[in-house]
C-alpha cells in the first residue's frame, strides 16, 4: 500500500461569498413564457417583415425618391417606376414579349445541352477511375478559361448565328456541374460505402441510394453554378451579336440613349437569377429534408 | 497454400479460421490466429483496444484480406458497426431494405423494425433518432437478410448504461428468432458475460483463452460462478492484480 496524498486545494473564504453580485447566474425560460404584450408582438412581426428582400427593397425606394428629386439625371438611371412603365410600353409595342422568348429559349436549350453533358460525365468521371480520367484533366483545364474568351474562338467556328450563343451558354452550365459533382460523389463518405457493399447491395443499389443520393447536395450547388452562369452565358452572347432578344434589346436601347430600355433588359436578367435561386431553394427544401441544417437566428 | 483446393469450402456452417497473419508494415497484428464458431453460436471476442479485434472482424466480414492463412465464412452475412452507419438520406425503411431485393422487401423490413421495438419509425429521418435508435435500425439493416453468421463491431459502445443493458435483452430475444452465428466484439467485461455463449480473449495476435458460458440468465446477472468467470476473464486481459 502506498500512500497516496492529494493535497486538497486551499479553499479561501472569499469575503463576498454569498452576496449576488460576485456570481452570474442565469435563468431559461420557454420562449412564450416572456410577457407577451400587443406591443411586442407587432414589434416582432415588423422586425423583418420582407425577409431577404429588405436590401433590395430599401434600396429600390431610395433609388425612387432620389429620381423623383432630381438627383439622378434621368439618362444615367431613371427611376423604378418610369422602368416598369417602359417595360409595359414595350412589352404593349410587342417587342419585349418575342424577345423574352428568344432569350428563354436559347438558356433553355444550352441550360439543357450543358447540364446533360455535365450531369453524365460528372457521374461517370466520379463514380469511374476511367472516367475521371478522361474527362477531369480537360474540365479543369476548361474551367481556367473565361467564358468571355471563348466568345471570339466560337464565333469564328460556329458563326454568329444561334449555335455559338447556345454553345455558349451550355459551356457555362456545363463545367461547374461536372466540377461539382465529381467532388460531391468523391466526397461520400467511404465508411457508408463500406456499410453498403456489406449489406449485399449491388452495384446499381450502391450507385443509385449511396453514391448519387449522397451527391445530392453537391448537384444542387453545381446547378446553382449552372444557373448563374447560364444567364451570363447569355448575356455574354446576345450583346456581342443578336437581332433579337434580351441583349438585342439592350444594346438598341444603348445606340438610342434608351436608358429606360437598357434597365428593362437589364432587370430582367436580374429578375431570371433570382428566378433561378429561388427554384433551387425550392428544389433544396424538397431533396435535402434529411440534413441537419443550420437555421440563423 | 494457392492451390485451388484452398478456395474450395471445407465445412458447411460456421466459421474457420486458420493460421490468419495479418500485418500493417512492421506490425503483426494477428499472429497465426486460430478460431472457429459453430453454427447459431454467439462467440464474444474480448480485448483490450488496439489489440487487433476490430481487425480480425474485418477479415471475417471480407473487407480486408489476410496477408496468410485462411478465412473461411458464411456468404450471407452482416455486419452491425460501432456507429450505426446509416444513409441519413434515405428513410429508415429504405435504409432497412439497402440489400434487399424483391416485392416482399418492404414487409420483411417492417417485421425485422417491429421486432426491434421500432415500427412506428419507419419513416423517420436518421437525424430524428436517437443513439439507441439508430443502433436498433442498423441491428435490424443487420438481421434484415436472414444472415448465417452475424458481425458486431463493439456495437454497444457509444450508448449509454441504460441503452446497453436494453440492447443486450434485445440481442437475446433476437437469438431466438434469428438462427445465426454471432461474433461480437467487446472490451466490456459485464457485456461479454451478459451474452456470451463462449467468451475467447485475444492477447498477442492471437486467442489466447476460451471460456465456455453455462449460465442461466439469472445468474449472468449475480452469481459466484459468474464472480468466478469475471475474475478469471480479467486475469486473461491483464487486469488482475489491480483487484
Amino acid at each position: 500500500m502506498t500512500e497516496l496524498s492529494l493535497k486538497a486545494p486551499a479553499v479561501s473564504e472569499s469575503p463576498d461569498t454569498g452576496t449576488t453580485s460576485a456570481r452570474e447566474r442565469e435563468v431559461f425560460l420557454p420562449r412564450d413564457a416572456r410577457r407577451r404584450t400587443p406591443i411586442s408582438t407587432l414589434r416582432e412581426r415588423l422586425r423583418w417583415p420582407l425577409g431577404i428582400y429588405t436590401t433590395p427593397v430599401a434600396i429600390l425606394i431610395a433609388w425612387e425618391v432620389l429620381a423623383r428629386a432630381g438627383v439622378l439625371a434621368k439618362t444615367y438611371a431613371p427611376a423604378p417606376t418610369s422602368i416598369v412603365k417602359s417595360a409595359a410600353d414595350l412589352w404593349q409595342q410587342g417587342v419585349l414579349g418575342p424577345d423574352l422568348a428568344i432569350s428563354l429559349q436559347r438558356a433553355g436549350t444550352g441550360l439543357a445541352i450543358g447540364l446533360t453533358v455535365g450531369v453524365s460525365t460528372g457521374v461517370l468521371g466520379g463514380l469511374l477511375r476511367s472516367g475521371e480520367y478522361l474527362f477531369n484533366g480537360l474540365v479543369q483545364v476548361l474551367n481556367t478559361i473565361p467564358l468571355l474568351a471563348v466568345l471570339p474562338l466560337m464565333i469564328v467556328w460556329f458563326g454568329i448565328d444561334e449555335l455559338t450563343k447556345v454553345l455558349l451558354i451550355s459551356f457555362g452550365a456545363g463545367v461547374p456541374m461536372y466540377l461539382n459533382l465529381f467532388a460531391a460523389i468523391r466526397g461520400v463518405d467511404q465508411r457508408l460505402i463500406e456499410m453498403a457493399r456489406t449489406t449485399g447491395a449491388g452495384t446499381w443499389r450502391l450507385v443509385t441510394r449511396v453514391l448519387v443520393s449522397g451527391a445530392l447536395p453537391g448537384f444542387l450547388v453545381g446547378l446553382r453554378f449552372s444557373l448563374a452562369y447560364s444567364v451570363l452565358g447569355l448575356v455574354a452572347a446576345e450583346t456581342v451579336n443578336a437581332d433579337k432578344g434580351l441583349g438585342f434589346l439592350i444594346t438598341q436601347g444603348q445606340t438610342y440613349l434608351q436608358t429606360n430600355q437598357v434597365f428593362v433588359g437589364l432587370v430582367i436578367y436580374s429578375l431570371l437569377g433570382l428566378l433561378a435561386d429561388q427554384f433551387v431553394r425550392a428544389l433544396e427544401r424538397v431533396l435535402l429534408r434529411w440534413r441537419p441544417s443550420y437555421e440563423a437566428s | 497454400m494457392s492451390s485451388a483446393v484452398a478456395t474450395e469450402p471445407r465445412r458447411q456452417t460456421g466459421v474457420a479460421v486458420e493460421q490468419v497473419v495479418r500485418r500493417f508494415g512492421d506490425r503483426v497484428v494477428l499472429d497465426h490466429l486460430d478460431l472457429t464458431i459453430a453454427d447459431e453460436e454467439l462467440v464474444i471476442l474480448l480485448g483490450p483496444s488496439g489489440c487487433g479485434k476490430s481487425t480480425l472482424l474485418r477479415l471475417l466480414a471480407g473487407l480486408d484480406r489476410p496477408d496468410g492463412g485462411r478465412v473461411e465464412v458464411p456468404a450471407r452475412r452482416a455486419i452491425v458497426f460501432q456507429s450505426d452507419r446509416l444513409l441519413p438520406w434515405q428513410r429508415v425503411l429504405r435504409n432497412v431494405t439497402l440489400g434487399l431485393h424483391g416485392p416482399d422487401a418492404d414487409q420483411r423490413a417492417r417485421d425485422v423494425l417491429a421486432e426491434v421495438g421500432l415500427s412506428g419509425r419507419a419513416k423517420a429521418w436518421p437525424k430524428e433518432l436517437s443513439g439507441g435508435e439508430a443502433q436498433r435500425v442498423s441491428l435490424a439493416r443487420a438481421l434484415v437478410s436472414e444472415p448465417e453468421l452475424v458481425l458486431l463491431d463493439e456495437p454497444f459502445a457509444a450508448l449509454d448504461a441504460i441503452t446497453r443493458l436494453r440492447m443486450h435483452d434485445l440481442v437475446r430475444a433476437l437469438r431466438t428468432r434469428h438462427h445465426a452465428a454471432m461474433l461480437l466484439v467487446t472490451h466490456d467485461v459485464d457485456e461479454a458475460i451478459a451474452l456470451a455463449d463462449r467468451i475467447v480473449v485475444m492477447s498477442n495476435g492471437r486467442i489466447g483463452t476460451s471460456h465456455d458460458v453455462h449460465l442461466p440468465a439469472a445468474d449472468r446477472e449475480v452469481s459466484v460462478a459468474r464472480e468466478e468467470l469475471r475474475a478469471r476473464l480479467l486475469e486473461d486481459l491483464g487486469l488482475a492484480s489491480q483487484h
